[in-house]
C-alpha cells in the first residue's frame, strides 16, 4: 500500500491539498510533493482529475466476508428502561439492514430484562440475543466482552452499532480489539456504499472537518454513535420477533473488577448528553453567582445547564457540565448559548445542535456564525426576562 | 510499584483558527503538544509515585519530533521515556496503534499499572487505552476521576453520565483518566534540566518484535476514503430592536421550536 504522485501528470493545480487529512502534501514549483507525514491512507485518491495521484493497496480480506450478515444493535439501559440511543441505533440500523435485505437484532445482557427485550422488538428487532444474570446487573467490562466477543464470533454478524456512551465506548474498543476488527467512534452518519459497505463518516478535529471511513476487510464493521444524532424507530406493538436466551457463560476470569458501588450525583437528574434543550453559559455572566440565571431559564424550559469551559476552570461550574472538546458532546434540539465567544472548541461540543441561539454582548462573537437565531445585549437583562415570559407561556 | 503512561502528541487546538472563506483549518505555525488529558495521566502517575513509591515511565508512538513531548514529561518528573518510532508505524488507526504500543509496553516489561488519558483531542475516539488492555490481557478502567492504592488493590471512581462508579481492582490494570482527576504540575526547574540531557530510549519495529503486518497502515482495519468540511450555517437571524422586543420574539421562536 502506498500513495505516489506522478509528476509528469502533476499540474500544480492544488486540488488535492483539501483532501488530506493530514495536511501532507505540498505544492512546490507547480509541483504536489508528499511530505513526511504522509501516512499513505489515500485520502487525496479521488481528488486529482489528472490521474496523477496514484494509491496502491493490496490488502485482500482474510476471512470469508461473505459468511457475515445482519445488523446488530447492543443494547444498553439504565435503571430498568433502555437508553434513547439503543431506540436511535434501532431507527439507523433498520434502514441499513433494509438496504442491505438482512436482518436487524439486538443484544442484551443484564438481570431482569425480558420487558426490556420486548420493547426491542417493539422498536424494530427481529432477534433479541439475551443474556440475563445477576453479574450482568450493572455494565462491567470483563463479562460483557467476553459475552458479546463470543457471540459475534458464533453468529458473524455483518455490522455491530454501540452508542458513544461511557459504556459504550469501553465496551466497544474492548470488543474491536477482541475479534479484531475495525471501529469508528462518534459516527454522525451510516450508510451503505455502492459496493455493499458501510459508510462511517464521523467529526474530526473538534468537528471541523468531516470524514468518511470503511472497514473493507474485516468484520463486523462496527460503529459507536453519539445519542441525540439519529431518530429513534417508532414503537409499534405488532412487530413480531424472537427472543433467544443465550449462554452466560461467565468464569471467574473475566471479573477481574470489583464493581463497589454505583453513585448517582444528586442534582445533576438531567443528563446533558441527552437533553432536548441545553442552555449555557461562559464568561459573559460576569460573576459566578450569575450562574442562577442560567439555572432559572433551563428549569423553566425543562433543560440540562451546560458551561463553557472558562467558567469551568475559573470554578464557576463543575466539570460535569462542560460542553466543548475537553467536556462534553451534546446535539439538543434547542442549544442556548449565553455569554460564550464560540471558541472553536466550545463549538466542536455543541454545533450539530438542531437550533443554536446566542445572546452575547459583542457582535463580533464568532458564536453568531454557527447560531440561528443571535441577540446582541445584556444578559443580565435578557435572561431573567425570557425565563418570566416562558414560565408565563406555559401557565 | 512501576506505572508506564501512555502519551500522544497532539496539534495545540488552542492555536486552532478556521480559515474564514473556506471553513477548513488553518495549520501553518500550529504547535504540537501533550495531549490534554495525557497531562492528566502524567500528574495521577506522578502522584501514586509519591505516595506509594516506584518509577514512572512515559511511552508514545510517533514520527522523531515526538520525543519533545517525552522530554516534557521527564521534566514533569518521571523517570524514563520511550519513542516507538518507524516508517513502518505510520497511518496506523487505533487497533494497529495499542497494537504497537502494546508491544513496546511488553518490551519495557516489569509493570503495574498503565495509565493514559481518557481521549486524544485530535482523534477523541478514546479506543486505544481499551485496545491495549486488551492486547496485554489486563482489565481496564476509563475514565477514571479519582485512584488511589488500598491494602495492594487500585480503588477507582469511574464517571458515568449521571454520577460515578467506584470499582477496586487488581493490580496490572489499565485505567484511562479525565481532567478532574487532578491538575497536571509545571515543570521544575530541575526537571526542565534534566529533560534536556536525558537520554531517550528509541525503539524500531524490530526492537519490539512487532509483526509489520499489525502496524501501521498495513495493519489498521479501517480506511479514510474521503475528507470534507461540514456545511456550516452561517447566517444567524439578528433579533433587533428593545431588548423586551427581542426577548418576546425569542420566546416565541423557542416555544414553537419545543413543541
Amino acid at each position: 500500500m502506498g500513495v505516489y504522485i506522478l509528476d509528469d501528470k502533476c499540474v500544480g493545480c492544488s486540488a488535492c491539498l483539501k483532501s488530506c487529512p493530514f495536511g501532507a502534501i505540498e505544492v512546490k514549483d507547480k509541483r504536489a510533493g508528499l511530505l513526511n507525514n504522509c501516512s499513505g491512507c489515500g485520502a487525496c485518491a479521488d481528488s486529482c482529475k489528472f490521474g496523477a495521484i496514484v494509491v496502491e493497496d493490496n490488502r485482500q480480506a482474510e476471512i470469508d466476508l461473505r459468511q457475515y450478515k445482519d445488523v446488530w444493535v447492543i443494547a444498553e439501559h439504565n435503571e430498568g428502561r433502555l437508553r434513547s440511543v439503543t431506540l436511535e441505533l434501532l431507527g439507523e440500523g433498520r434502514k441499513l439492514a433494509d438496504k442491505l435485505h438482512q436482518d436487524l437484532c439486538a443484544l442484551l445482557l443484564g438481570e431482569e430484562i425480558g420487558d426490556m427485550a420486548n420493547e426491542l422488538i417493539c422498536h424494530g428487532a427481529k432477534k433479541v440475543y439475551i443474556a440475563q444474570e445477576p453479574r450482568l446487573a450493572h455494565y462491567q467490562t470483563g463479562p460483557y466482552t467476553d459475552i458479546i466477543s463470543n457471540l459475534i464470533t458464533t453468529y458473524k454478524p455483518n455490522i455491530v452499532l454501540i452508542g458513544a456512551t461511557n459504556q459504550g465506548r469501553d465496551l466497544a474498543s474492548r470488543i474491536a480489539a477482541r475479534v479484531h476488527t475495525g471501529l469508528t467512534a462518534d459516527c454522525t452518519e451510516l450508510d451503505i456504499n455502492e459496493d455493499g459497505l458501510l459508510a462511517q463518516t464521523r467529526p474530526a478535529f473538534g468537528g471541523n472537518i468531516m470524514a468518511t471511513i470503511l472497514c473493507p476487510y474485516h468484520r463486523p464493521q462496527m460503529a459507536t454513535v453519539r445519542p441525540k444524532v439519529f431518530k429513534p424507530a417508532p414503537r409499534d406493538t405488532s412487530c413480531v420477533g424472537e427472543i433467544l436466551p443465550v449462554d452466560s457463560c461467565l468464569n471467574g476470569k473475566c471479573l477481574l473488577c470489583d464493581l463497589l458501588e454505583v453513585i448517582k450525583e444528586a442534582g445533576q437528574g438531567v443528563n446533558l448528553e441527552e437533553a432536548e434543550i441545553v442552555v449555557a453559559g461562559g464568561r459573559g455572566l460576569g460573576k459566578p453567582e450569575n450562574l442562577n440565571l442560567i439555572k432559572e431559564l433551563a428549569e423553566a424550559l425543562g433543560g440540562a445547564v451546560g458551561a463553557s469551559r472558562a467558567i469551568v476552570d475559573a470554578g464557576w461550574a463543575p466539570a460535569i457540565h462542560q460542553v466543548g472538546q475537553t467536556g462534553k458532546t451534546v446535539q439538543p434540539k434547542i442549544y442556548i448559548a449565553c455569554g460564550i465567544s464560540g471558541a472553536v472548541q466550545h463549538l466542536a461540543g455543541m454545533q450539530s445542535a438542531d437550533t443554536i441561539i446566542a445572546i452575547n454582548k459583542d457582535p463580533d462573537a464568532p458564536i453568531f456564525k454557527v447560531a440561528h437565531y443571535g441577540i446582541v445585549g445584556d444578559l443580565l437583562e435578557i435572561l431573567p426576562a425570557l425565563t418570566r415570559r416562558l414560565k408565563q407561556t406555559a401557565v | 510499584m512501576n506505572i508506564i503512561v501512555c502519551i500522544k502528541q497532539v496539534p495545540d487546538t488552542t492555536d486552532v483558527k478556521i480559515h474564514p472563506e473556506t471553513n477548513t483549518l488553518i495549520r501553518d505555525g500550529v504547535k504540537s503538544i501533550v495531549n490534554p488529558f495525557d497531562a492528566n495521566a502524567l500528574e495521577a502517575a506522578l502522584q501514586l509515585k509519591e505516595a506509594v513509591g516506584g518509577k514512572v515511565t512515559a511511552i508514545t508512538m510517533g514520527p522523531s519530533q515526538a520525543i519533545d513531548i517525552l522530554r516534557e514529561a521527564v521534566a514533569m518528573g518521571i523517570d524514563d521515556a520511550v519513542l516507538l518510532s518507524d516508517r513502518a508505524f505510520a497511518g496506523a488507526d487505533t487497533l494497529a496503534t495499542a497494537y504497537t504500543l502494546a508491544m513496546g509496553i511488553r518490551k519495557i516489561g516489569d509493570y503495574d499499572l498503565i495509565i493514559g488519558g481518557k481521549q486524544a483531542i485530535d482523534g477523541d475516539t478514546a479506543q486505544v487505552g481499551p485496545g491495549i488492555a486488551e492486547q496485554l490481557g489486563i482489565p481496564q478502567v476509563t475514565y477514571a476521576k479519582h485512584m488511589k492504592m488500598d491494602d495492594g488493590m487500585l480503588l477507582v471512581e469511574r464517571m458515568l453520565e449521571d454520577g460515578y462508579e467506584v470499582i477496586k481492582t487488581a493490580l496490572p490494570v489499565l485505567v484511562t483518566v479525565v481532567k478532574q482527576i487532578n491538575e497536571p504540575r509545571y515543570p521544575s526547574l530541575r526537571g526542565l534540566l534534566a529533560a534536556k540531557k536525558k537520554e531517550i530510549t528509541v525503539w524500531n519495529a524490530a526492537d519490539i518484535g512487532a509483526d509489520e503486518k499489525r502496524t501501521g497502515l498495513a495493519g489498521s482495519p479501517t480506511r479514510v476514503v474521503s475528507i470534507f468540511t461540514p456545511q456550516r450555517n452561517t447566517k444567524a437571524v439578528m433579533l433587533e430592536g428593545e431588548p423586551e422586543k427581542a426577548v418576546e420574539t425569542l420566546a416565541e421562536v423557542i416555544t414553537k421550536l419545543n413543541i
